[in-house]
């Protein structure tokens, strides 16, 4: 007995060895400042007690089918034109709800055949069925219009994450959330004024340059009466970036670009010739060639740098350019910084639109500690003095193995890289609640059998296998109730769960286990006959 | 020491007082969630804008909801938030204001009327991140710093916003309390570019319709699926009725807990949800304490009543039963007195539900397992809980009334005063 409770007492020494590393790694110094910041190192902190920024947003997934489905009717009027097939006109009669729907109208019976295999050679995404009146309704095949929504979300998470990356957050967290409705989960510790990540995040940019063809006119109305009422077929007006007491500009541009942020090499901030903050770009290898045509057939003729849909800035070609330029614009030092930035991330594939915004105020975040903390400590003491008082000598059994279940549980957090939320502080709080009451029942359980006359060794071994039974199933129901937590719990709801899941964990190991040694071991020491101090 | 040696008090006995009590709460609760203040839904299951600003002086309701009149925002509710001496009050605006089209309009729009006062070309000092002053100190560059003004400026920077979140609660009154925080020039150099309002943002909590959609059905599966697992797991660990039991036992928590919340008016949030699944498990674990004594002492027991079985049992674990709930109640005592304004919603959940929880599984749990098995007894069916009293068994119909108290001739230990 005594060979393997030396045994028993070494392998309680390496856990708690073991947990203590997990809580503190190897601490540069013993110093308080020291041993505090290799905690802070080992147990990440929620966003409700560092403070920083949730978002959740949704991807408009809609935007990008909408961009797949125009690039198809463009091809599709490509290849009935160069089959000779006539048709009267190709709609998407509701680009809202049905992205992906296109419907020709006055298609002759006898073109039929050409159009299936058109769409199946040059649509393979599309299927088309023939409806009345000659007309034809091309939709999305259902697996591939989910493809290309997730693919869209996939996509929208790299992007954000690029342009989080670069603004220096540390350990943002940018995954997708919830079930199937689109949503990304943004959390960014330490930023207190998300406005302008928002931003960032939330630009497309788009970047395409175009032939300017006409203006800058005062209004949509003006640039129509300058071309008799009617805008040549490839040509749209397009709205000039305000430049504020100018009011709107508005500019005829060609539909076709030239050049677009596919073809970008590289953004950084420069200066434009008055020495004003502009954005500097380089194109690649491709896009050079693609651009030096451009420029070389379309000398003396005007360019416009569309970004986001807007026209930024038109400029006459002086001579055929080759791969870099400047975008200019009213921009300030730090808009020229991010627009950059932004640029050099891609663009995003469809619109993001934001559902939630939760930002906790650094002062915040270290009040919520200080409490938490505060309210554990007192919690704590309460229960260690409330034992040694009912217990006498079991009491003390029954805190050490209390202590060490939170060095346990804290030491599962620094492991697992969980995080620590406010309502996770309450979890441990509660977990030294209800951790004692497995001691409660064992030794309530031990008295009532030294009260019926039975020796304590006896009753010490009763007291552990009667209440095993409860004490499994008191802690199973609620780990399966912290897991459901978890399963529909947001940050700081999963953080509660976490805690009070590893907590019940600890405890089943230290309330059953450790106890049992140390009272084996305390038995170990008595004569015969000598009481058992359980109060 | 101890509290409890050989108790021997009849719960069954009372029970009609723990009923009358039960539906005295039950019954206000529920007319307060029909006809008072309802259910109040926090900002999670209602969409909405909340805004937590803490004031350098006690916040004047008038003054702050004049600036909101101002803004266009008349619908906002302005409440104080946490202790008076804290001088901070939450701004909420009901969830018109806030469309998913551009989800923080309201929460600039409460910023920018808070901020009516400023000197023009000034930004706010008690409202800038350390982004906003790095930007600014390297431009004006008070230090002239060569090579290192990054380095130098960022650790500037975020010395004066520590120094105003950590000390001083997020709000600064004058520019001149910096001036232990961060280098005497840079201190000086403030005032050119920022002025100090009399608030702080402490925290935001914007939540779109879609999103408070989503919350309010995870939480009531989040509910629905544990008293589901608890159902299963009793049903199979015991007999259905115990399952059964136990469910209603967790009902009723659940619906005092929630009726608090309601008499109150106090806004129930995710965290709150979470409370409640807790003490769900907590009552939960009560009742099975009390049934596995229940089913222990069935076995022992086999010559008396399911009721003075019962009674017994409830005894047997009342030392267990009360200690527990009070070391339990303890923390989260300590959790509601000093955990903070944040967690006052999980805290105060929780010190009902633990008080209630226990409560219910002596006064509502055991009984419900003896009228059950009563009722089965006077329908003339066979005893399913072994312990009816005189052997109805198989005799079924007109057998003598049995259950309620023993036999002659029978000497019950726990001989029990009506």
């Amino acid at each position: 007995m005594n060979k393997n409770l030396g045994w028993k007492l070494a392998l309680i020494i390496a856990t708690l060895l073991v947990f203590v590393y997990g809580i503190f790694g190897i601490p540069q110094s013993f110093s308080k400042d020291g041993l505090l910041s290799a905690v802070t190192k080992n147990i990440h902190l929620g966003l409700d007690l560092k403070g920083g920024t949730h978002l959740i947003l949704q991807v408009q997934v809609n935007d990008a089918v909408n961009v797949d489905s125009d690039n198809a009717v463009e091809r599709l009027k490509e290849d009935l034109r160069s089959k000779k097939i006539n048709y009267g006109e190709i709609i998407k009669p509701d680009p809202a709800n049905h992205p992906d729907e296109i419907v020709i109208k006055g298609v002759p019976p006898e073109s039929s055949s050409d159009l299936r295999s058109i769409i199946s050679d040059r649509l393979p995404e599309y299927d088309g069925t023939s409806g009345a009146d000659n007309s034809w309704t091309i939709t999305m095949k259902p697996q591939s219009l989910a493809d290309l929504k997730n693919r869209a979300v996939e996509q929208a998470i790299e992007t954000i994450r690029n342009r989080i990356d670069q603004l220096g957050v540390s350990e943002p967290i940018i995954q997708e959330h919830g079930l199937g409705d689109y949503q990304i989960l943004v959390q960014l510790p330490g930023v207190d004024d998300p406005a302008r990540v928002k931003e960032i995040m939330q630009s497309t940019a788009m970047l395409e340059i175009r032939q300017a063809l006409g203006g800058p006119y005062p209004s949509e109305q003006v640039a129509l009466q300058e071309h008799g009422g009617v805008l040549p077929p490839d040509a749209v007006l397009m709205r000039g970036k305000s430049t504020g007491d100018e009011g709107d500009q508005w500019y005829l541009i060609s539909r076709a670009s030239a050049v677009t942020g596919r073809d970008l090499r590289d953004a950084r901030p420069s200066t434009d010739d008055t020495g004003q903050p502009a954005v500097g770009f380089n194109l690649t290898g491709e896009g050079g060639k693609k651009f030096y045509a451009f420029t070389s057939a379309h000398v003396k003729d005007q360019l416009a740098i569309v970004l986001d849909n807007r026209v930024q800035s038109v400029a006459t070609i002086e001579e055929p350019i080759r791969d870099s330029g400047i975008i200019r614009g009213h921009f300030t030092a730090q808009e020229v910084k991010d627009q950059s930035m932004v640029l050099r991330s891609g663009a995003l594939p469809a619109g993001i639109k934001y559902l939630e915004e939760r930002t906790v105020g650094p002062s915040l975040g270290s009040d919520s500690i200080r409490a938490g903390v505060q309210a554990a400590a007192v919690g704590m003491i309460a229960v260690l003095v409330f034992m040694l008082v009912y217990y006498h000598g079991a009491g003390i059994n029954a805190d050490v193995a209390l202590i060490l279940n939170l060095i346990i549980l804290l030491g599962f957090l620094g492991f697992s890289g969980a995080t620590l939320t406010l309502p996770g502080i309450a979890g441990v709080i509660l977990t030294v609640g209800m951790g004692v009451d497995s001691n409660v029942l064992i030794f309530e359980r031990i008295r009532e059998e030294l009260r019926n006359g039975k020796t304590p060794p006896s009753a010490v071994e009763q007291g552990f296998s009667h209440a095993w039974v409860t004490i499994v199933d008191t802690h199973v129901t609620t780990i399966v109730s912290a897991f459901i937590l978890f399963m529909f719990g947001t940050g700081p709801v999963k953080g509660f769960a976490v805690t009070l899941t590893f907590g019940l964990l600890a405890n089943l190991f230290t309330a059953v286990f450790v106890s049992r040694v140390i009272f084996d071991w305390i038995l170990s020491r008595k004569q015969r006959g000598e009481a058992l101090s359980i109060g | 020491m101890e509290f409890f040696r050989n108790p021997n008090i009849d719960f069954l006995g009372k029970k009609w007082y723990f009923l009358a009590f039960s539906l005295v709460f039950s019954v206000a609760g529920i007319l307060s969630m029909l006809f008072w203040h309802g259910i109040p839904l926090g900002v999670d299951f209602r969409g909405g804008t909340l805004v937590y600003v803490k004031f350098s002086h006690a916040p004047e309701d008038n003054a702050i909801r004049a600036a909101m009149d101002r803004a266009g925002l008349h619908n906002a509710r302005i409440q104080t938030y946490g202790p008076p001496g804290n001088n901070e009050v939450l701004i909420d605006l009901a969830e018109q204001e806030t469309s998913e089209q551009s989800l923080d309009k309201g929460k600039t729009q409460i910023i920018n009327a808070l901020e009516s006062n400023a000197p023009a070309g000034k930004q706010d000092l008690n409202n800038a991140s350390s982004l906003t002053l790095y930007n600014y100190l390297l431009d004006k560059d008070p230090l002239h710093a060569g090579t290192d003004a990054n380095q130098r400026y960022t650790a500037q920077a975020q010395a004066i916003v520590d120094y105003r979140d950590k000390s001083r609660g997020g709000v600064l009154g004058s520019i001149d309390e910096l001036k232990g925080a961060a280098d005497p020039a840079v201190v000086a150099s403030l005032s050119d570019g920022f002025y100090v309002s009399d608030f702080g943002v402490r925290n935001v909590e914007i939540v779109g319709p879609q999103v408070g959609a989503q919350l309010r059905k995870q939480a009531l599966l989040a509910t629905l699926y544990s008293l589901a697992g608890m159902l299963i797991y009793l049903g199979l660990r015991f007999e259905w009725i115990y399952g059964v039991a136990a469910v209603v036992t967790v009902f009723h928590d659940t619906l005092i807990t929630v009726g608090a919340f309601s008499l109150r008016d106090y806004p129930i949030s995710l965290t709150v949800i979470a409370a409640i699944l807790t003490l769900i498990g907590y009552s939960n674990n009560d009742t099975i304490v009390v049934f596995d004594r229940i089913r222990e002492n069935i076995k022992l027991m086999r010559r008396e009543s399911l009721s003075e079985i019962v009674n017994r049992s409830i005894n047997q674990t009342l030392s267990r039963t009360i200690l527990t709930a009070g070391l339990t109640f303890l923390t989260v005592l300590a959790l509601f007195l000093f955990g903070g304004e944040v967690l006052h919603g999980f805290s105060f959940a929780l010190v009902i539900g633990i008080l209630i929880g226990t409560y219910s599984s002596i006064a509502i749990a055991a009984p419900i397992l003896v009228a059950y098995q009563d009722w089965r007894i006077k329908r003339g069916a066979r005893a399913v809980i072994p312990g009816g009293g005189g052997k109805s068994s198989g005799d079924g119909k007109g057998g003598s009334k049995p259950g309620a108290g023993s036999g002659p001739g029978r000497v019950s230990k726990a001989s029990v005063s009506r």
